[in-house]
């Protein structure tokens, strides 16, 4: 259990790492729906290639990762209807709130934004109240 | 041409750490949500770790510009509306749904099989689908 805590603050450092580099170095935020979401709607402007670039970066880093270890387990469900459901309401809800876990989460708390904290708290609030109707009422995920 | 660069490797940093948190691990983050199950803190360390560096970044923004543009590109809309409650409220539902967020989906896309894929493809077209909603607002991301 503790082994997993420690690999949730390195693993955290190294995503926090990422977003100081985008930041400092490029002057952009690090939110994975709003760098997909963007390239999604074909936004008019000279950074698509950057959005794709970083993208091929997540994607690629833990293949590279995984040729020397296995911390490859995603206990994603099957049911398919659960995974077409969820998908919708995180691409649709992500692209309202304008943010998800990384820009509004990891970014906005850092800042200090009150649209950042209040977004994770209501994300939080709204997962864990599905979660326990779910799997502790319905036993049904 | 340097901007392409710095986009990769910050994709790199964020793609082995949310591999290496647990993150693409669907049970974890669904464990983070059980509060009333076999609750999981692990997500916490992940966002606690993850703050730090941002914490410096954001220091460093105070006083300079990006290295590699003349500002920041910073989100505009600093009011709390009824998109951001609406928004937050549908991604928690399908965050505790799948146990995935957008960051660890496309983490996940190189080897997570088909499950992870459409999860990943409903996200998009989730997207999709509020492009009509989301025109005509304030459409600087915060991320």
């Amino acid at each position: 259990m503790i082994i997993d805590w420690i690999y949730g603050l390195v693993g955290g450092l190294l995503i926090g790492l990422g977003g100081l580099i985008l930041l400092i170095f490029n002057g952009r935020i690090m939110g994975a729906s709003g760098i997909l979401g963007q390239l999604i709607d074909g936004k008019q402007d000279t950074e698509n290639l950057e959005r794709i670039l970083f993208l091929i970066g997540v994607i690629a880093a833990p293949l590279i990762i995984l040729q020397f270890s296995d911390f490859s387990t995603t206990n994603v469900t099957s049911n398919t209807i659960q995974l077409v459901l969820a998908g919708l309401l995180v691409g649709a809800g992500t692209r309202i709130a304008n943010g998800c876990t990384s820009g509004h989460g990891v970014c906005g708390i850092s800042r200090l934004s009150l649209r950042g904290l209040f977004a994770t708290a209501i994300y939080i609030a709204a997962g864990a109240l599905t979660m326990v109707t779910l799997r502790t009422f319905w036993g049904l995920i | 041409m340097i901007r392409l660069l710095v986009s990769f490797v910050s994709g790199l940093f964020f793609g082995v750490g949310l591999l290496i948190s647990g993150m693409t691990d669907t049970a974890k983050v669904q464990g983070w949500l059980d509060i009333l199950g076999q609750w999981d803190p692990t997500l916490a360390f992940v966002m606690g770790g993850a703050i730090i560096p941002m914490v410096a970044a954001w220091a460093i923004t105070a006083k300079q510009a990006p290295l590699f543009d003349l500002h920041f590109s910073m989100p505009s809309n600093k009011t709390i509306d009824f998109k951001l409650l609406a928004g937050s409220v549908l991604f928690g539902m399908g965050w505790a749904l799948a146990g995935l967020c957008p960051g660890p989906a496309i983490a996940a896309l190189g080897f997570g099989g088909t499950g992870i894929i459409l999860f990943f493809v409903s996200m998009v077209i989730g997207m999709i689908l509020t492009k009509p909603i989301r025109m005509g607002s304030i459409s600087t991301a915060d991320g």
